[in-house]
């Protein structure tokens, strides 16, 4: 639902994960299944002493994706230090930019409500070094004491701001799909992994105050929060309550928006330039990043339409993904391209949304055989989908990965004509009062014995075959 | 002119503790290093880039090569309270 009133904008944190260090220092960014703590030194810890030093490829992959959300580059940036006390900083200040970011004024297309494309302003992408995880035992607002894991803290980190263009959750949750799409064809980011991508939001009503709603960690939890919170701001309005400005933190768990009472002054933030490291000159780097560019995903899906002559919603719905993009263009090499898009935009991503699994799970080889299958007229359209979903469901079982063996396993083979015709003969004399009707003029009752001979068949005939072969019998006697 | 409620606000941005008698001896101290700085106003600056730093180096970086983390041990070794690998802190929201 477009709601013409709700204003909506986001600032995305997206850590460059696909670095092999962090922003700062050596220490690896490879810490998700680690210890707390184990992936710390004396620069990310903040101890004193210890020098910044600025991580080359980290600076390159920012540009990359500032480019690729058609922003200009600025030639000169430089970090500041943003002051604020919180366990999650050891040094008390975070290493950030603020005036000179790196990226200024891009935009995304995204599909607005009405399905047409959306332009998204995007106000600017800059750098910053992540600050540590605080884990609460409970909820947030009932635990007694934090404790910090810093081995997050000092990774590369960029902030996406959006400017105030988002009109509904399902907006937001397209930009951050579209988004999250982007970074993974850049190769800068792998959103599978925990904290990879954090959103802070602005919401509020026509005429009201903004909330700013912080901590959401997941696109669906984005759709969620911010529903909750124009269902929120609706309510209070019809009570006569204002909304005053205020920060309001997320809880996942209860599905729900808390108010944080924060006084005004945390806002202090005391910015100034980092006086440890020196200003980087860009300019003359963004020629060569923006030559190494990858096709980027409105491209592709242009290139799709226009290459495979597929409708611009499979090449939309194949090019949502980088692996399934990669994957189709594979299959479409070895199989009619057409056919391949309908099955794997279809039915192939949608099985794998079902089971909550990535197109890893099903190899371009298989889809190949079942859509060499599906031409042929070996295997009906329905047969297809029981071994697609056969062969998901025994993923890791060795015996349950060639659809070619999975048909005959399963005895799914197109029915041969002679049983086909013999299942019309043996239903159409079981079905007497059927045929009575039929030929009283009711065209329908047709369909009753068409689902006697697929229930003979056990599915494996030809729907429309079956309907010809039963108008056949019945107007032939 | 810094005043006590200054004072104040510096204070808890910086998380430390004043008494009543650092409090005005902060507005003091405080007041004499601005006093000392109102020295630059009598310049005219009008046309004067700001000076974000006085060595003239650009582009100093590392390449993202790993090195070695310390261990959590070692890591924990200056925390007051730690629980399970984890620095404890006061919960601060």
């Amino acid at each position: 639902m477009a709601e013409k009133d709700v204003i909506i904008g986001l600032e995305v944190h997206v850590q460059l994960n696909r670095l092999r260090s962090k922003l700062f220092c050596g220490c690896s960014t490879d810490y998700h299944a680690s210890d707390p703590n184990t992936h710390t030194c004396p620069v990310c810890l903040g101890l004193p002493g210890t020098l910044p030093v600025v991580n080359r490829r980290a600076v390159e992959y920012a540009i990359r994706v500032a480019l690729a959300l058609n922003c200009d580059i600025q030639g000169e940036t430089l970090f500041y230090r943003k002051n604020y006390y919180y366990p999650d900083l050891p040094k008390a200040f975070q290493i950030t930019q603020y005036d000179f970011p790196l990226g200024l004024g891009g935009s995304i297309l995204i599909k607005g409500e009405d399905g047409e494309e959306k332009k998204i302003r995007i106000t600017r992408v800059h750098m910053e070094e992540d600050p540590g995880r605080l884990v609460h035992a409970g909820t947030i607002d009932r635990a007694k004491y934090s404790m910090v894991d810093y081995n997050r803290c000092g990774m590369s980190l960029l902030e996406v701001v959006t400017e105030p263009d988002l009109r509904s959750p399902k907006e937001a949750r397209s930009f951050l799909d579209k988004l999250r799409n982007i970074l993974e064809y850049l190769d800068v980011f792998d959103g599978d992994l925990e904290g990879a991508m954090r959103i802070d939001s602005n919401i509020s009503l026509t005429g009201g105050e903004r909330a700013e709603v912080k901590n959401i960690s997941s696109h669906k939890g984005v759709e969620k929060a911010l529903a909750y919170e124009i269902t929120r701001q609706r309510s209070a309005r019809r009570r006569g309550v204002a909304q005053v400005q205020e920060t309001r933190h997320y809880d996942e768990l209860r599905g729900i928006t808390v108010s944080i009472r924060t006084k005004e002054e945390a806002h202090d933030y005391r910015y100034f330039p980092e006086p440890d490291l020196v200003p980087m000159r860009i300019a003359d780097w963004v020629p060569k990043v923006e030559a190494e560019l990858p096709e980027l995903p409105d491209a592709k899906r242009e290139r799709f339409v226009a290459q495979y002559a597929i409708a611009d919603d499979h090449a939309r719905s194949l090019t949502s993904e980088i692996r399934v993009a990669n994957f189709y263009e594979v299959v479409a090499k070895r199989a009619p391209p057409r056919l391949a898009a309908v099955w794997i935009a279809d039915v192939l991503k949608g099985e794998l949304n079902y089971r909550d699994v990535t197109i890893d799970r099903f190899s371009s080889h298989q889809m190949v055989e079942i859509l060499d299958m599906i031409e042929k007229g070996k295997i009906t359209e329905k047969a297809a989908v029981e071994v697609i979903r056969t062969i998901l469901d025994h993923s890791g079982d060795p015996s349950v990965v060639d659809p070619v063996a999975v048909v005959e396993a399963k005895g799914l083979a197109r029915a041969e004509d002679d049983a086909v015709k013999a299942a019309v003969r043996a239903a159409v004399e079981e079905s007497a009062q059927a045929v009575a009707d039929y030929r009283a003029g009711n065209e329908k009752a047709i369909n009753f014995i068409v689902g006697v001979v697929m229930k003979k068949t056990r599915g494996r005939a030809d729907p429309g075959e079956a309907n010809r072969l039963v108008k056949e019998a019945l107007d032939g006697i | 002119m810094i005043t006590g409620e200054d004072v104040d606000h510096i204070s808890w941005l910086a998380s430390i503790k004043v008494s009543e008698e650092e409090r005005s001896a902060f507005v003091a101290s405080f007041n004499s290093v601005l006093d000392y700085f109102h020295q630059l106003d009598e310049l005219e600056t009008e046309d004067v880039e700001p000076t974000y730093r006085v060595v003239d180096l650009t582009n100093v970086f590392r390449e993202d090569v790993v090195k070695e983390s310390i261990s959590q041990e070692e890591s924990l070794r200056n925390a007051p309270r730690t629980e399970n690998g984890y620095f404890k802190s006061p919960r601060i929201v």
